[in-house]
């Protein structure tokens, strides 16, 4: 299926990227590998209790050490006081950010950060770390969502005072927010029902889990200049979080973005920068941070926890009428959950007539959660599309003609606002439907094996694997869901030189996390008619590149590229003039196709775009293209995604057997990448729903924080993960493209969910759906 | 601080002496010592194999071994893995295949890899997905890694 133009040169090639040697070689630099002389390494203390109030602390016999040379808090840290600020990663409370770099005056999660020590080597500084005295207060804590909204639960914060529909209550609670969407009526809708599904469903903590812990190195220079070296998601919000934690100008701060290793939303909100650079600033040296593992799951934005209810009612004919939600979040120490986004996806992929969402967003004593891969979105769709799933079971319709029939349109209005473009939902259902996976028998299992999954056969509970000579062998299912991702535009800077052998260095501020520079390098190339080969990029730091939002929402490729291609205009532009003045004719007689200027009064004039690239010194001087977008027209992302697993029933293990994302891409610019986002995506999404979790004791405290006991999936866990790039152009894109990052994370849990309903006729509501919660539901049944 | 020991193996072909203070790992002596920052840090405690390295021969999670401990003994790293005569094959196939993303778990991968080819010339899918389940890359969902690392064993690196 594709609207997309064809006939691109370079778009929809799969050149090697730019700066793979370097990566497969060992040579590229990544946050951790600044070195310097005279370096010293930061260490920091943690919190060992889940809530408390910081009473003393005594740093003397640290900084008696010989080797230890400075100590920081939060007294190091400019006081922020009860301040709103925009800092590029949306709105930031700045007495929040700051606790969270180095607490002040109470503890709210286990793992925060109390206080920091530099010395000449990081065993040092963490000997030092014991030898700091802090007399903490204990305060009963809550970590769980729905316990924290009781009246009577302890508070995490005096002053949150519960805003309801953007007015503030009056009421002091753990509730920081309650937001609400509505379309139609749904009292009525419910009633033009003819089968009508409530169920509520929970969802774990669960982390981004990056391979690379955070890591900054600070260098407060002696003209009062801060430069930083870090791995991060957006070098300028870096620069405005760690301005105003420090309380100097944005213009003293170099944000220098080294390579990254993964971030998937965790490496925005700045936890280390502002406190390596108070230590540099102590010692006047150059400081390193790094976390280990541990710190990372204890004290870095894990994606929240939820509670989520879910109410869907479709007529007769099977179509939906109305859908409620309400979902709470947790929001970990401080407010901020992706509730918002959350809500506005819940029920995104279908046309609803009548909607109601209520959204809560809660602080528990966790640690602060922050953006992963399509924030909010996959607990909510875990939560949404089993619903359907059990609507289709009850109308006895195919789950993909469901969504065929239902699926969101252009036209479609969202609950919460926005009308949709030309999307590709339906498209996505439609390719799923045809796709040989979907059609193929399931296997071995005699009675669960299915030629199109209808759910008359599944669900009844009669077969619970008994049926091989009473041996109980594993049971298969197929499940599918859908999920939808809005993507985001934002601010992207791009500037192009020529050089006199015809390629052109790019420079662009968006960080790469999974070969975005190559994306964004075959958009110039595409634009100039030359090669992806010929376009040299580079990350700038926030001192040579213009103002670049985040890496994230994926709007990379998106709005990124959309600079380079409009770096690439501007260098036409100006090339044609030279040629212009070449041929002594008006620019307006000249014309730039397939990378060849020719002269439109004289036919025998034409230049190469090398050709004429030589002659730029001698004309006048170099070409620079540069461009600075804020582009509308963001495309919204969909996908429906097919999934076989296999079930021991007598161990609760779920076995992925086959898996097939599809996926309208708008506009896939280098294939192979947009693949790779998908099977990371659903990679991700499987981790959520079969092993992930945050496991928490009595005492508050994450008893598996570490890659042992907190289940990544590995090479082992899993098949080969197919991808179908559906390619419906997105129309506000020069060359169709829609951020492509996100949305594969959203359907897995849920289709996994309904595949297991399919093998073991047992509903899970719970996230992750490791051994144990199968086998569980199993014996409930049973 | 404890008294530094000296050290002489050989690193990536080349004999190199270095100092290193009992408690510090391969992985930090090679990382900060020797400057070979190549061999990434994922976890330190041998549960992501980021900072994987071949000690005689044999692959080992550097992060779990002492620097002390390779005195006599050969390291090679994600450094000593290309020549001058170029990329060795599982690079190249790393690179066609794209089995990077943000490439933090790639000299790991390709140092495990390059184990199993040398001991399993030709493995199957599953012994390249059983030999891997101790490199974690949280990018790619493994896909084009594991064909890569197969292309790369049918060119018979
Ligand atoms: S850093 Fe050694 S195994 Fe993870
Ligand atoms: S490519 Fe990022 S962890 Fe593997």
């Amino acid at each position: 299926m594709t609207t997309s133009t064809t006939g691109y040169k370079v778009i929809g090639t799969r050149p090697l990227r730019h700066d793979g040697v370097d990566k497969v070689t060992g040579r590229a630099l990544y946050g951790a590998d600044v070195q310097m002389a005279g370096l010293l390494h930061g260490r920091i203390l943690r919190s060992p209790i889940p809530h408390g109030l910081l009473r003393s602390l005594d740093a003397s016999k640290a900084l008696e050490l010989p080797g230890v040379e400075a100590v920081v808090t939060c007294a190091d840290l400019t006081d922020p006081g009860d301040r709103i600020a925009e800092l590029g990663e949306g709105a930031v409370n700045l007495k929040h950010l700051s606790s969270n770099c180095l607490a002040r005056g109470k503890v709210h999660y286990k793992g925060q950060a109390v206080a920091a020590v530099a010395a000449v080597s990081a065993h040092l500084a963490e000997e030092a770390l014991k030898l700091i005295a802090v007399e903490y207060e204990g305060l009963p804590h809550v970590t769980d969502v729905r316990a924290a909204m009781q009246d009577g639960a302890p508070l995490l914060h005096d002053d949150l005072v519960t805003e309801s529909l953007g007015k503030p209550t009056g009421k002091r609670s753990n509730i920081a927010k309650h937001i609400q969407f509505k379309k139609g009526d749904v009292a009525q809708g419910f009633q033009q029902a003819a089968v009508v599904i409530e169920r509520e469903f929970h969802t774990a903590t669960v982390h981004q889990g990056y391979i690379e812990p955070h890591n900054a190195t600070a260098l407060w220079n002696a003209d009062g200049t801060v430069t930083i070296w870090c791995s991060t998601q957006g070098a300028f919000t870096v620069r405005a979080q760690v301005a105003e934690l420090l309380g100097i100008p944005l213009s003293r701060i170099k944000v220098v973005p080294m390579e990254i290793g993964g971030g998937f939303g965790g490496k925005i909100r700045v936890y280390l920068e502002p406190v390596a650079a108070a230590l540099s600033k102590k010692t006047g040296k150059p400081v390193k941070i790094t976390m280990n593992r541990a710190d990372v799951f204890e004290a870095t934005g894990p994606t929240p926890g939820s509670y989520i209810k879910v109410k869907m009612g479709a007529d007769k004919d099977g179509k939906l009428v109305a859908a409620r939600a309400t979902l709470a979040y947790e929001a970990g120490a401080f407010p901020g959950s992706p509730l918002g986004p959350g809500a506005m996806c819940i029920f995104a992929c279908y046309d609803i007539p009548n909607v109601h969402i209520d959204g809560y967003d809660v602080v528990v004593n966790k640690p602060a959660t922050s953006a992963y891969r399509a924030p909010g979105a996959t607990n909510a769709a875990f939560a949404s599309e089993t619903v359907v799933d059990e609507l289709c079971e009850h109308l006895k319709i195919d789950p993909l003609d469901f969504r065929i029939q239902n699926g969101a349109r252009e036209g479609t209005r969202r609950a919460d606002g926005p009308v949709f473009p030309r999307i590709g939902m339906v498209e996505t259902a439609q390719t799923a439907k045809q796709h040989a996976h979907y059609t193929a028998p399931l296997g071995p299992n005699p009675k669960a094996q299915i030629s199109n999954p209808k759910f008359e056969k599944a669900g009844d509970g009669a077969n619970l694997g008994f049926e091989i000579s009473g041996l109980r062998v594993p049971r298969r299912g197929r499940g599918v869901a859908s999920g939808f991702w809005f993507n985001c535009g934002l601010k992207s800077s791009a500037s192009a030189s020529v050089n006199a052998d015809g390629t052109v260095s790019l420079v662009e501020g968006s960080t790469d996390i999974g070969g975005s520079r190559t994306s964004i390098a075959m958009q110039l190339a595409e634009s100039l008619g030359i090669r992806a080969d010929d376009v040299r990029p580079a990350v700038g730091d926030t001192d040579t590149v213009g103002y670049t939002d985040v890496t994230g929402g994926s709007r990379v490729t998106f709005a990124t590229g959309w600079a380079a291609y409009e770096a690439g205009q501007d260098i036409k532009r100006q090339m044609i003039a030279r040629a212009a003045l070449l041929w002594g004719v008006q620019p307006e007689a000249v014309a730039y196709e397939d990378g060849t200027l020719r002269c439109l009064s004289d036919d025998k004039k034409r230049l190469t775009f090398k050709e004429l690239s030589e002659k730029l010194h001698a004309t006048g001087g170099t070409i620079v293209g540069r461009a600075s977008v804020d582009p509308p027209g963001v495309g919204g992302g969909f996908a429906t995604h097919v999934v076989d697993v296999e079930v021991d029933p007598e161990t609760g293990k779920v076995t992925v057997l086959r898996y097939t994302a599809v996926q309208d891409v708008g506009k896939a610019i280098h294939p192979s990448y947009v693949e790779g986002q998908m099977q990371g995506g659903v990679v991700q999404g499987i981790g959520w729903a079969l092993n992930e979790e945050y496991i928490y004791n009595e005492q508050g405290v994450m008893t598996n924080a570490s890659f042992l006991d907190y289940r990544m999936p590995t090479a082992l866990d899993l098949p080969m993960i197919d991808t179908v790039l559906v390619e419906v152009a997105n129309p506000g894109h020069p060359y169709g493209v829609r951020g492509v990052g996100e949305v594969p994370i959203v359907p897995p849990p849920a289709a996994l969910a309904n595949a297991i309903y399919q093998a073991l006729g047992v509903r899970m509501d719970e996230l992750p759906m490791s051994p144990g919660r199968v086998m569980a539901k199993l014996l409930a049944k049973q | 601080m404890p008294k530094k020991i000296h050290v002489q193996a050989v690193i990536n072909g080349q004999p190199m002496d270095f100092l290193c203070e009992p408690r510090q790992s391969l992985l930090e002596v090679l990382r900060d010592e020797l400057r070979l920052t190549g061999s990434k840090e994922g976890c330190n405690n041998g549960n992501c194999g980021a900072c994987n390295v071949l000690l005689d021969g044999r692959l080992v999670n550097s992060c779990l071994v002492f620097g002390a401990e390779v005195q006599g003994k050969a390291v090679t790293t994600i450094e000593g893995i290309a020549t001058a005569q170029g990329l060795h094959p599982l690079q190249q196939k790393f690179l066609e295949h794209a089995a990077l993303q943000c490439g933090i778990c790639t000299p790991g991968f390709i140092v495990a890899a390059k184990a199993l080819l040398e001991k399993n010339p030709k493995p199957s899918e599953e012994q390249v997905r059983h030999w891997l389940a101790g490199n974690l890359c949280r990018c790619t969902g493994y896909d084009k890694i594991i064909r890569a690392v197969l292309d790369a064993a049918r060119l018979g690196s």
